[in-house]
C-alpha cells in the first residue's frame, strides 16, 4: 500500500483548473479572477511552509517542540473561540475561557487517543501527535465557540427570566441551567449530525485520504470511526468547559447575574 | 430592648446610587415615589442583593451576609416592573402543588382562571403583571419590594391588588412599594419618600 506520489507536472495540471475559474470569472465579469489567484497562491505558500515546518519537527522528534506546535495550535484556536460572540467578558474573559477550554479537551482527547487506541512508539511521536491533536482542535473549537456565543448571547436575552428567578429565591444553578443546557446543546448538534451522515451524504475527509494513500477501505473506516468519536469526545468536553467556566464569570459569591461583566463588541463603523 | 426593625437597611451603597438609610417595621408600607431614572429600581434590587452593592441590610434584626444570597432573596423578595418569565405557560412558573393557590390568588387579582390556560405571550401586560405579583405573594416572605405593582393595570385591578397587599400588611408583611402614583401612595404608605438623583427623602 504504497501511496502514489504526486509529481509536480500532476500538480500543474490540476493548476489548470485553477486557470478555468479565472477565465470564467473573466467571461462572466464575476470579478473573482484577482482574489482567485491571491487565494490559489496564499494556499500554496502556507501548505509548502507547514509541509516545511512538519518535516522539521518530525525529523527532530523533540517531545518539547511538539508540545510547542501544539499549544500554538491551540492559542490560535483560543482565539477563534473567544472573538466569535458579539459579547465579550470582563478582563479578557472569552480568551482565558476559549483557551483553557480548548486545550483541556484537546489534550484529554489526544492524549487518550494516542496512548490507548493509535498507541506509536513513542506515544508522543510528532508524526501522529500533531495530525492528531488538528483533527481533534478543529472539532473542539467548533463545539466550544458554539457554546461561547450561545452562552453569551442566550444571557443577554433570558436575563428577565434568569432575575426573576433569582429575586424568588432560586439559586445561580436553578436560573442557569436552562440557558446553561441551551449552549451546550447547541455544541453538540453539528457533530451528531455529522456522524449521523457520515458515509451517506459525504466520504470523510480521513477516510478518503487513507484510501487514496492506499489504505484498505475497512481500515480507512476503522480510523474514521476512532477519529469521529475522538471528535465528538472533544467537543463535548470543550462545550461542557466552556459554558461551566462562562458561567461562573457571569456569576459572584452573592449568586448574582453579573451582567455588567460583558460588553458588546464594538462593530467596525463605530465611532 | 428595642424590637429590632423588620428590614433595616444602614449606609447601602453602590458605584452609582446611595448610600439609603431605612427602616420598615412589621406590618409597615413605605411607598417610594420620584422620577424615572432616579433610582427606584435600583434601589429594591440592591436590597435584594441582585446588584453588587455595600453596606448593611438586616432582616429582623439578622444580617444578610449570614444568609445564603438565595436564602435572603426567599425572604426579602423583589418583583420586578417588567417581570421575566421561564416557561410558556403561566402554571409552569408555580409548582404543581401550588396551582389552586395560584388560581384563588388570580381571581382576587381579577385573572379569570381560564386565563390561566392560554400561553404567556397572549395574556395582557396587566394579567402578567398580576402573575408576577402571585409569583411573590405564594412565597409569603415577611419582606415584599414590589417595583410599580400596578404600572400596566387599569382602576379596578389596581384595587384589587391594593386590596390583596392591604390584607398581606395586615397579616404583618412588612412593604417598600415603588410607585409612579401620588394618590397609590398616599392610600397606601404608612410613609412616604421621594428619589431623587438616586437619594432617597423623605415627603
Amino acid at each position: 500500500m504504497t501511496p502514489i506520489i504526486l509529481t509536480i507536472p500532476d500538480l500543474a495540471i490540476a493548476a489548470s483548473l485553477i486557470v478555468l475559474d479565472g477565465v470564467l470569472s473573466v467571461a462572466l465579469r464575476l470579478g473573482l479572477h484577482r482574489q482567485l489567484a491571491i487565494a490559489a497562491i496564499r494556499l500554496v505558500v502556507q501548505l509548502v511552509l507547514i509541509g516545511f515546518i512538519l518535516r522539521g519537527v518530525f525529523a527532530l522528534a523533540s517531545p518539547l517542540l511538539t508540545l510547542g506546535v501544539v499549544l500554538v495550535m491551540i492559542a490560535i484556536a483560543g482565539r477563534e473561540v473567544a472573538a466569535r460572540p458579539e459579547q465579550r467578558l470582563a478582563r479578557f474573559g472569552n480568551y482565558t475561557i476559549g483557551a483553557s477550554a480548548v486545550a483541556f479537551a484537546t489534550l484529554l482527547t489526544a492524549i487518550l487517543a494516542l496512548t490507548t487506541a493509535i498507541r506509536p512508539t513513542p506515544w508522543y511521536d510528532p508524526r501522529y501527535a500533531i495530525p492528531l491533536a488538528g483533527i481533534v482542535l478543529g472539532s473542539v473549537l467548533n463545539g466550544a465557540s458554539l457554546a461561547l456565543d450561545a452562552l453569551l448571547s442566550g444571557v443577554m436575552q433570558q436575563r428577565a427570566a434568569i432575575e426573576a428567578r433569582l429575586a424568588l429565591g432560586g439559586t445561580i444553578g436553578q436560573a442557569m441551567r436552562p440557558l446553561i443546557r441551551d449552549a451546550i446543546r447547541r455544541a453538540l448538534l453539528p457533530i451528531v449530525n455529522q456522524m449521523s451522515a457520515a458515509g451517506l451524504v459525504t466520504l470523510p475527509g480521513i477516510m478518503t485520504g487513507q484510501i487514496l494513500a492506499g489504505m484498505a477501505p475497512l481500515e480507512a473506516v476503522k480510523y474514521q470511526i476512532l477519529l469521529m468519536f475522538l471528535l465528538a469526545g472533544g467537543s463535548g468536553l470543550a462545550a461542557v468547559a466552556v459554558t461551566f467556566l462562562g458561567a461562573r464569570r457571569l456569576t459572584d459569591d452573592r449568586q448574582r447575574l453579573r451582567i455588567d461583566r460583558l460588553t458588546q463588541k464594538m462593530k467596525g463603523h463605530a465611532a | 430592648m428595642l424590637r429590632a426593625a423588620r428590614l433595616r437597611i444602614a449606609n447601602l451603597r453602590s458605584r452609582i446610587a446611595g448610600p439609603f438609610e431605612l427602616a420598615i417595621e412589621v406590618g409597615e408600607c413605605v411607598a417610594i415615589t420620584g422620577a424615572s431614572g432616579s433610582g427606584k429600581s435600583l434601589l429594591l434590587r440592591m436590597i435584594a442583593d441582585l446588584d453588587p452593592n455595600e453596606g448593611e441590610a438586616l432582616l429582623d434584626g439578622r444580617d444578610r451576609r449570614r444568609f445564603h444570597a438565595p436564602e435572603w432573596r426567599r425572604q426579602v423578595v423583589y418583583s420586578a416592573a417588567e417581570p421575566g418569565w421561564w416557561g410558556e405557560l403561566p402554571l409552569d412558573h408555580f409548582p404543581a402543588s401550588e396551582h389552586a393557590r395560584v388560581l384563588a390568588l388570580a381571581d382576587h387579582l381579577g385573572v379569570a382562571p381560564e386565563r390561566m390556560r392560554d400561553t404567556l405571550a397572549r395574556l395582557s401586560t396587566g394579567e402578567r403583571q398580576r402573575l408576577a405579583l402571585i409569583r411573590a405573594l405564594l412565597l409569603d416572605p415577611p419582606v415584599l419590594l414590589l417595583d410599580e405593582p400596578t404600572g400596566a393595570l387599569d382602576t379596578t385591578a389596581t384595587a384589587c391588588v391594593e386590596t390583596v397587599l392591604r390584607e398581606r400588611l395586615a397579616g404583618g408583611t412588612a412593604m417598600l412599594v415603588v410607585t409612579h402614583s401620588d394618590e397609590q401612595a398616599a392610600r397606601l404608605g404608612n410613609r412616604r419618600f421621594r428619589m431623587a438623583e438616586r437619594r432617597l427623602s423623605p415627603e
